[in-house]
């Protein structure tokens, strides 16, 4: 029954999607203004329909419906009622129905919210949200069916991936997909904007705020994913350049670079084509995100159930591809006429600057994460493509745009005078100087972790010194102290201010990373009950072996009793869990995170219960809080950006003017 | 006068509209170029398996082994000097091995009163399923279980059912991945015998190694 009640909804969701199409055509034909009004009333009834059809899902997976396959296989009963939840994107059917769903939500949202503007461009919008939704709704109601039966009806259902059982992954999904999606509303208003033929800035104003929020989610996704890695499956590590993590990762660097781009195309009406072209290349990549996690093409680490969806996703992304880029061939001639840039100083070329970095950087990665496919078609040759391939190319990238993150909001449109650089750079770059003289005397040595926090700090000075001198002159204008100065500043200028904050996110993340790439130990050794081994200024003594049955697994754990510099910080206890239907143990790693550093250890092996014999792994990673630290950093930069301030007699600012 | 003019000013507007024109068309093909073959090479990656490594053992001295088999008798492959061998990678639960099980055992009992050596190696098995398997099919040829998993590591086994040929002097001479039919195991053999190598690996149903 609920099978049919959600099987049912997708189908007519699915045909109101193409009605979503057709209406603007034939209204745009006609000129009859009615077609335009059921196109919204489509993407609603759709919105409806789908809310239906997941809840149903998620009612099927809580009262453990076995006779969905799909509930079957990611449930059993005694999983608890929040994992039964998050079954819903536990694997491939439902995954896809969660994206349908976010999607639905988002256009929904568009529809209802610019329900009076935009009157040439809605239908449009609507049109480009209604293909991506119908192609959504047809893969699921076609190639990959959540809601397809199994007979006879099994007693039991076989569960989650164990690793998937953690909190973590209640959220990293549905935020990497929120991103994604999110993606998809700006490429509407875009591809609106082409059909059409009106190419102002109107699209951009419009999105801006969802670019944002996309990017936000993007972000955090990606991060929760990292935290998620480290922290369960018990490697050490948080990225592994693994064709999976590109995937997710790509997309963020053309919606970065999108959201800087636009601000040149609203002062200067500079960038049209090129704005155009990221945002086609962002959405694309999203896409070609899931057919690459789906379609099995490339090897990866993670695991993903692979369907048959991968050529339904292909054949979707070389739609995208052709359609979007033809059209914008088409109109390319509406696009010319842009000024040229005044000065190569100024914050219009730094912008540019960080848009080819960003570019760059998207296109190595890229080509790093398909260069095995390459390879095998042209030579036949199988390669694979590791880490030191990306960290060697990526890292002067980023080191880069770390340097344009503490000039570009700084220098001045148009055309920097030396007045103006000196203002604003002299004392940064003169404390950073500073800085990395302390640095280098102190114990750091190396070129590249030398130039890295040089320009870290480069970046924090700026900021800071900049709002100082906005906070001094609020001080002497208007008498105001520094916090509340801070406030009518940043509630002044949202954006400047939120974004300014989410630097020094970045500034972090880049912190953590810097310090656990270039300066993390590892020491592995085999210990006898009593034994200790030594590792930077921690001592980690070796108290044991202990067996236990649990519910779901047999669990070997290790007490390791850890001393930093003689003071106890108590006992770890890393394990190995074996699951019955797995050939090979999960690790359960366990770590003790300070500002300063993380100690992590990993149990790789031990002896028989009774000989008691451990194969421990110690792994010590300088600075990685920070990277976490900077995600928290990088959510109330996002929310001082957007946040709809309540201005007198102006109502909510769903549009404001930059 | 006026007429000439006018006549040149509207073969340049004409002029100008055709080069718009091919710009219009330079700018479609540009596009096209681009992500045409970028399409075509991500379809291409449906026709290959990611997990399917070329092996370098062929032409290489075969890594040694002993195997115990299932009545209790040890076999190395330094042994087997001096005949050619036909080794086969199996397990109960994989359906491309339960496939070929009764070619290779047609093969076996039109080659087993010449010089040709047949070996099958159980990988990821229990030794109850095992034993069944070789019940079912009638299997005669001497067979063992590589319980440790060593000899299926050495010799880079990732889908099954396997199959190696190595010729008298224990160097690899073919490999191939996935079901084998008896004509090819009776054919590789004799090139085996006569030391023929085949650089290239063969290809049938296969089934990845959990």
């Amino acid at each position: 029954m609920t099978a049919t009640i959600g099987y049912s909804s997708v189908l007519v969701a699915l045909l109101l999607a193409l009605w979503g199409i057709i209406a603007p055509i034939i209204g745009s034909r006609t000129g009859r203004e009615r077609f335009f009004a059921s196109t919204r009333a489509a993407i609603l009834g759709q919105f409806l329909l789908v809310t239906l059809a997941s809840s149903s899902l998620i009612y099927a997976l809580v009262t453990t419906d076995f006779s969905i396959k799909y509930v079957a296989f990611n449930t059993t009963r005694a999983t608890p009622i929040y994992y039964r939840v998050t079954g819903l994107w536990g694997a491939l059917e439902g995954s896809l129905l969660l994206w349908e769903w976010i999607l639905i939500i988002f256009s929904g949202l568009v529809a209802w919210i610019y329900k009076d503007r935009h009157r040439e461009l809605m239908p449009w919008v609507l049109m480009i949200l209604s293909t991506v939704s119908a192609f959504f709704l047809a893969v699921i109601a076609f190639a990959s069916n959540p809601f397809e039966s199994v007979f006879p009806v099994p007693l039991d259902g076989r569960g989650l991936n164990p690793l998937l059982e953690d909190a973590n992954m209640i959220t990293h999904p549905p935020l990497l997909y929120a991103g994604f999606v999110g993606l998809t509303v700006p490429y509407a208003f875009a591809m609106a904007a082409l059909i059409i033929g009106k190419l102002d800035e109107a699209w951009i104003v419009t999105t801006r705020r969802w670019t944002l929020t996309a990017w936000f989610f993007l972000t955090m996704g990606n991060l929760v994913g990292a935290w998620w890695s480290y922290h369960v499956l018990g490697w050490g590590g948080y990225w592994a350049w693994d064709p999976v993590e590109n995937a997710a990762f790509m997309p963020w660097l053309p919606a970065t670079a999108f959201l800087h781009s636009v601000q040149v195309q609203e002062r200067r009406r500079m960038l049209k084509v090129w704005n155009l072209s990221l945002i086609i290349i962002a959405f694309s990549l999203t896409i070609f995100g899931t057919f690459l996690t789906r379609s099995g093409i490339l090897s990866s680490i993670h695991a993903f159930s692979s369907g048959p969806v991968g050529t339904v996703f292909l054949a979707f992304l070389s739609f995208v591809l052709l359609g979007s880029f033809g059209l914008l061939a088409y109109r390319a001639d509406h696009l010319k006429g842009q000024p040229e840039l005044d000065s190569m100083v100024s914050r219009e070329s730094a912008f540019l600057l960080n848009n080819v970095v960003l570019v760059s950087a998207l296109f190595t990665i890229f080509l790093g994460t398909i260069f095995p496919l390459i390879s095998e078609a042209v030579v036949g040759v199988q390669v694979s493509v590791g880490a030191p391939y990306f960290n060697s190319v990526t890292v002067p990238l980023f080191l880069l745009l770390v340097f344009l993150m503490g000039v570009g909001p700084m220098i001045a449109w148009r055309m920097a005078s030396w007045d103006n650089l000196k203002r604003n750079f002299l004392w940064p770059a003169v404390a950073s100087l500073l800085c990395a003289l302390v640095l280098f005397v102190w114990k750091i040595r190396d070129f590249l972790p030398l130039l890295g926090f040089t320009l870290l700090a480069f970046v924090v000075f700026s900021i800071l010194f900049d709002t100082a001198l906005a906070v001094r002159a609020r001080h002497r204008l208007a008498g105001e102290g520094i916090f509340s100065a801070l406030a009518t500043l940043a509630r002044r200028n949202q954006r400047r201010y939120g974004g300014l904050i989410v630097h020094l996110g970045i500034v972090l993340i880049v912190l953590g990373i810097a310090g656990s790439m270039g300066y993390s130990v590892e020491r592995e050794a085999t210990l006898q009950l009593g034994e200790a081994l030594t590792v930077g200024r921690y001592h980690v003594q070796f108290e044991g072996l202990r067996g236990s049955q649990q519910p779901t697994h047999y669990r070997v754990e290790a007490a390791f009793r850890v001393f930093n510099q003689g003071h106890e910080l108590g006992v770890l206890s890393p394990a190995l869990k074996f699951f019955p239907n797995q050939q090979s143990p999960v690790g359960r790693a366990v770590f003790r995170s300070t500002l300063a550093e993380d100690i992590y250890l990993i149990l790789s092996g031990f002896s028989e219960l009774q000989q008691n014999r451990a194969t421990l792994k110690v792994l010590l990673r300088p600075l990685l809080a920070w990277l976490w630290f900077g995600g928290l950093v990088i959510v109330f930069g996002t929310i001082v950006a957007i946040w709809p301030f309540r201005q007198k007699g102006r109502g909510w600012r769903m549009e404001d003017g930059g | 006068m006026e007429d000439r003019r006018l006549r040149i000013a509207r073969s340049s507007i004409v002029n100008f509209q055709s080069s718009r024109e091919t710009m219009h068309w330079r700018r479609v093909i540009i596009t096209l170029a681009i992500i045409l073959p970028l399409i075509g090479l991500l379809a291409y990656g449906f026709s290959r398996d990611p997990r399917y490594i070329n092996t370098p053992l062929i032409g290489r001295q075969a890594p040694p082994f002993t195997l115990t088999l299932f009545d209790g008798k040890k076999i190395s492959l330094d042994d087997l000097r001096g005949k050619a061998v036909f080794l086969n990678f199996w397990a109960s639960w994989c359906p491309p091995c339960r496939a070929e099980a009764r070619d290779l055992e047609v093969a076996w009992q039109q080659l087993k009163d010449t010089d040709a050596v047949f070996l099958g190696i159980d990988i990821q098995d229990t030794e109850k399923d095992a034993l069944a398997f070789i019940r079912e099919f009638n299997v005669t040829y001497p067979n063992g279980r590589d319980a440790a998993g060593k000899i299926a590591v050495d010799y880079g086994v990732w889908g099954i059912p396997e199959s190696f040929f190595i010729d008298p002097q224990g160097r690899i001479t073919y490999k191939h991945v996935g079901g084998i039919g008896s004509q090819i195991v009776t054919a590789k053999l004799e090139e085996a015998g006569r030391g023929v190598v085949t650089a290239k690996e063969g290809k049938g149903t296969y089934q990845s190694i959990r």
